[in-house]
């Protein structure tokens, strides 16, 4: 007898597609075409939205979620997994994509925050979520809230990796220091990081996060990548660096290969000669502190 | 033993741990060169686009193919088992197959995410059921003559083999239950 029971929804399931995307390379898409191109150059999933980050920067207002019509033509398109960003806090957004039947949601501090308080409750959704961390406190916040995947958060549409560095940097040594704490020690420790208390035991047992940890936020070139990977990173979003850039069908292709063969350096620069222009980056200090997507989310 | 797991893509630690936990060694294998080192090869789950390419860009998937034929055994999940079918049927093709198992198999057919789903499978000679994980799934729509069904689903075939040819649209690495992994160890010792 064959069985018919099938549990949906479950956090193993929910964390399990973020595991089959490890070592993978997930990226920005605005169009269905760019969603092919992203394909094509062997991305494992992409991302949809309304604008790509360098674009919202320049060009300011409200940014929301993507128009239906878009992100559905993009699923059309792609047998990749297929990702769309909701507001910070915007449940409503949230409840659109999982009804259109996207694979991902990333409750995103790329768009303009909907709530200054709460994150969604994610655990109340079929559909996995993706969230930002700049420190270990805000991504076991995010894991507590529901959260079936951490992305460092970076700073969005610079092509400036510094942001990057530093969060991917932060949330791996405070798991190391985590680790090193006596059982005494973890209240204290909670209540520094402002996290669950049950999740600071966990990782201070385990020494690694319960889900699958991204790296996000200003990566433009293969060597980014690979130098993300080597941080610790599980896997690489790439927002405008791929089509802010000169050739973003070979420059997507060389980050993925960069991403896999993160850790030989003949293989990096073999796939970052002769890429053409990249995109113009922004020094991230030049930045006034309101302008900073990283500080949104709580 | 050594048993190596093809890591360009996908859950490849969570098969190693498996196969350590089953009393051999795991390798992962990012070269044509390392298929050498391996009495067996275990294709991970993750985007079968994806490793496909990577696989031809890289030179290994002729390499990987001859090595099949000429007898190394292999475990296929998911992603890996649609690279080892013979024929991927439906509009969502793969680029690059490996393409050694008498199989025809459909890619995310059980629907998208919110569709993935775990539940308790059972298994030919295993006494007791494997948790088993099913994310965005293929399924397998035939098989050939030779080769034998060890679990079903919804009266689908989910995890078969052929010689030394083991596949599942499944993910027991995620579950963590190494009883699969152990019947992979097996079939690599007759082959021996």
């Amino acid at each position: 007898m064959s069985e018919t029971t099938r549990e949906t929804g479950g956090a193993r399931v929910k964390r399990g597609l973020a595991e089959m995307l490890k070592g993978g390379v997930i990226m920005d898409v605005t169009t269905a075409e760019q969603a092919k191109i992203a394909e094509e150059a062997g991305a494992v999933a992409v991302m949809a939205l309304e604008r790509v980050p360098a674009d919202i920067r320049a060009e300011g207002g409200v940014v929301r979620m993507a128009d239906p019509e878009k992100v559905s033509e993009i699923m059309e398109t792609v047998s990749i997994p297929v990702m769309a960003k909701c507001r910070i806090g915007h449940f409503v957004e949230a409840q659109v994509l999982e009804a259109l039947g996207v694979d991902y949601i990333d409750e995103s501090e790329v768009l303009t925050p909907a709530d200054e308080s709460n994150h969604v409750d994610k655990w109340a959704f079929n559909v996995p979520f993706v969230c930002g961390a700049t420190n270990l406190g805000e991504a076991l916040r995010r894991i507590g809230e529901g959260a079936a995947m951490i992305r460092s958060k970076g700073e969005a549409g610079t092509g400036n990796v510094v942001e990057a560095v530093r969060h991917m940097r932060s949330i791996t040594s405070e798991i190391r220091r985590l680790s090193t704490c006596g059982a005494e020690e973890l209240m204290g420790a909670a209540k520094e990081h402002r996290a669950p208390f049950d999740l600071v035991r966990e990782i201070a047992e385990t020494g690694t996060l319960p889900v699958v940890l991204f790296t996000a936020g200003g990566i433009a070139t293969p060597a980014d990548a690979a130098l993300m990977m080597q941080l610790g990173a599980d896997g690489v979003f790439v927002g405008s660096g791929i089509f802010k850039s000169g050739d973003p069908a070979t420059r997507a292709r060389s980050i993925v290969e960069a991403t896999t063969y993160f850790n030989e350096p003949e293989i990096v620069a073999k796939v970052s000669r002769g890429l053409g222009e990249a995109m113009v980056g922004i020094n991230v200090s030049d930045l006034p502190e309101s302008e900073r997507l990283a500080r949104r989310g709580w | 033993m050594k048993v190596g797991i093809l890591g360009l893509q996908g859950d490849v630690r969570e098969h190693a741990r498996l196969i350590d936990a089953a009393g051999a060694t795991a390798i992962i294998i990012k070269h044509a060169a390392g298929l050498d080192e391996v009495a067996g090869l275990i294709v991970p789950g993750g985007e079968s686009t994806t490793i496909g390419k990577l696989l031809d860009r890289f030179g290994i998937l002729d390499p990987l193919r001859e090595r099949i034929r000429a007898g190394m055994p292999v475990y296929g999940t998911c992603a890996g088992a649609i690279l080892m079918a013979r024929e991927v049927r439906g509009p969502e093709g793969v680029p690059h197959s490996i393409g050694v198992m008498d199989m025809a198999i459909v890619r995310n057919a059980y629907g998208r995410q919110v569709d993935s789903f775990e539940t308790d499978l059972d298994v030919a000679g295993l006494d007791r059921p494997l948790r088993s994980v099913f994310i965005r799934a293929p399924i397998i729509e035939e098989v050939g003559s030779g080769v034998e069904v060890l679990a079903e689903f919804d009266d689908r075939p989910v995890l078969v083999r052929e010689n030394g040819m083991l596949a599942s649209t499944f993910h027991p690495e995620i579950a963590g239950d190494e009883r699969v992994h152990r019947i992979f160890l097996d079939l690599i010792e007759e082959a021996g």
